[in-house]
């Protein structure tokens, strides 16, 4: 047996897999509360012991990998020229990077901005504007007040290469920490993320991780090396696309159904169908990944509710025909909201979580696909479409605690399909669902790392 | 290709205008569009083709992106002059005011007097008007005088 680590250090739980390189299988998984307020490794060690306690054959373990999502994640504010591109264009890039997207600026930044970056816990600014060539003069603004706001994130400048240089002078002068990397849209509409998506994950794991006070868990663990959507989407991309001659499952779709947020992760190209469906807007990346904030089961659960009425939120809710006040909703809401590991113990509670999950699956779903829209022309009728079209995606993938734990899960996430109501959006229409039961994937992302082809095997036997 | 090469290279050299062309409206007729894309290109501008089915939006977010000094608009299917109204007003209003407004197409319903479609669109705001049939090296020329 050699016994592989597997580490994911998240917001409420600290979580091992254990896999044997060997035998090619899972041997076993276990948790604890994450303790980043004392020390980090107080929750790892309880998680430790409790999984050699259930695997006493395991032995020493040969190699750890770890992921975090611990303190808060990874906290991001993205900064472009035009709302509809760079500007979406370096949120995108963050996104992708594993990080929350806590503020978008577009245009020149002002005092009020600039106060906003100062109050807000921001772990790294991503600075963006302008094509390759384009207009440099808003991003060179917005590099001299971030100068002169002096403040202690780091900035990754990833906008129009001609104002590289000065750029360079400014933040030199400033004794900033900063890196310039290629621009996020070098050419109008076409999407360039990988190079800052790389350096944000180099200043993750050289600087966050001590910032957190994760650091001490390294120690136990190796280098943390990565934030833990990262690796979610990395076993997703893994899953989509094989290893070598062990082929993947295609397009697909992970739906995470957390606490806190939504994350809905797509890999595929997702262009138009039909001949005549024109693309419109800026370029979508091979992996998706979006992030709703204001969808979550429990830190963001008022915020949920808050998006629809109480009329609506009966037809999420299914449960001996009961009606639920205006009050009543708002009651167990703030349950949810005050004890975070709140789990339902009633078959009325565990409905009350399973509607709530619904309307995370339903509305992450219509922000994540794209949309399309009728032109009447006097050529016949044309079709834009923004954003990708998902509707022939092979799999979605459920996970999080709410989607592994309930018995009817598969219910919840059939709410991605697409709906008479929602006819424009581009949903699913028939996609097999698949439960990530023993959470793994964030696992794997980690494994793939190293060892891609075990990872796929696995993800592919233990996705049900 | 190997021409072509040194056309990229010669054009880089000599500082590149930036010039957004695109088809304005429910308009979906590309091939007038492909073809001034090439031209420009060959005359050593850079292009910025948003194509087909584009609105008025697009044409301004791509030329605040790209810092563009000229927008080229053509219509083909004779609703211009509606998908055109107030486009100079909203390019001023976004920070485009100095940046050159062409039109060219058929750019209005029916056959008119070119006379009077002209100085329509000049009092719109566009600074140059090319009826249909127009050849695009007439633009380019136009281009060239108004850039510098």
């Amino acid at each position: 047996m050699r016994p592989h680590l597997l580490v994911d250090f998240g917001s409420t739980y600290t979580k091992l897999t254990a896999v044997d390189l060997d035998d090619e299988e899972i041997i076993g998984t276990s948790r604890a509360m994450t303790t980043v307020k004392t020390d980090v490794l107080e929750g790892f060690n309880q998680a430790m012991e409790k999984l050699q306690n259930a695997h006493p054959e395991m032995g020493e373990i040969e190699g750890v990998s770890a992921c975090s999502s611990a303190a808060g994640g990874l906290k991001m504010a993205a900064i472009g020229l035009v709302e509809e591109l760079t500007a979406e264009a370096a949120k995108r890039a963050c996104l992708g990077a594993g990080a929350l997207v806590e503020e978008v600026y577009t245009f020149r930044l002002g005092k009020k901005e600039i106060k906003q970056l100062k109050n807000k816990p921001i772990d790294i600014i991503l600075l963006a504007g302008g094509t390759d060539g384009g207009n440099s003069d808003v991003i060179i603004h917005n590099a001299k007040k971030l100068a002169e706001a002096s403040l202690d994130v780091p900035i990754i400048v990833a906008g129009n290469k001609d104002a590289a240089d000065e750029i360079d002078a400014i933040f030199s002068a400033a004794t900033l920490e900063y890196h310039i990397v290629d621009n996020v849209m070098p050419k109008l509409k076409k999407l360039n993320v990988d190079p800052a998506k790389k350096i944000i994950r180099k200043i993750f794991i050289d600087k966050i991780i001590e910032a957190k006070g994760i650091k001490q868990a390294e120690e136990k663990t190796g280098q943390i090396i990565m934030p833990t959507p990262e690796s979610v989407l990395m076993a997703a991309e893994l899953l989509s696309k094989g290893h070598e001659d062990e082929v993947g499952f295609g397009e697909l779709m992970v739906v995470d159904i957390g606490g806190a947020t939504t994350d809905v992760h797509t890999i595929g190209e997702g262009y138009p169908k039909r001949t005549e469906v024109i693309l419109k807007g800026l370029q979508e990346p091979f992996a998706k990944r979006t992030v709703e904030g204001d969808l979550g089961m429990r830190y963001s659960a008022n915020a949920l509710v808050g998006l629809v009425s109480p009329y609506e939120f009966q037809q999420y809710y299914d449960y001996e025909d009961k009606d639920y006040s205006e009050a009543q909703i708002e009651q167990s809401v703030e349950k949810r909201q005050e004890n975070v590991d709140y789990l339902p113990e009633s078959d009325e509670e565990k409905a009350f979580d399973q509607a709530l999950a619904r309307i995370c699956a339903d509305y992450s779903m219509s922000r994540h696909v794209g949309t399309v829209e009728v032109v009447y022309t006097p050529l016949g009728n044309m079709y834009y479409q923004t954003g990708k079209d998902l509707t022939d995606i092979k799999y979605v993938i459920g996970t999080g605690g709410v989607l592994i734990n309930q018995p009817n899960s598969k219910e919840i996430l059939r709410e991605v399909n697409k709906k008479s109501n929602k006819k424009l959006e581009l949903r699913p229409s028939d996609a097999e669902f698949l439960i990530d039961e023993h959470y793994i994937m964030a696992a794997m992302g980690l494994l793939s790392q190293k060892h891609p082809r075990l990872a796929l095997k696995l993800l592919k036997r233990h996705l049900k | 290709m190997i021409l072509f090469h040194v056309k990229t290279l010669e054009s880089e050299m000599i500082g590149l205008h930036t010039v957004v062309i695109g088809v304005i409206g429910a308009d979906v007729h590309a091939v007038g569009n492909k073809i001034i894309d090439h031209v420009l290109r060959e005359h050593g501008f850079n292009v910025v083709n948003i194509g087909v089915l584009s609105s008025q939006e697009d044409f301004i977010n791509a030329a605040i992106e790209t810092d563009a000094e000229a927008v080229m608009v053509s219509s083909l299917y004779g609703h211009g002059e509606m998908d055109c109204k107030h486009m100079k007003e909203n390019m001023i209003e976004a920070g485009l005011g100095h940046v050159k407004l062409y039109v060219g197409g058929n750019i209005v319903v029916g056959k008119q007097a070119f006379k009077s479609v002209e100085e329509r669109f000049k009092k719109m705001g566009f600074d140059r008007v090319y009826p249909p049939g127009s050849d695009i090296e007439k633009a380019v020329e136009d281009l060239k005088k108004d850039l510098g």
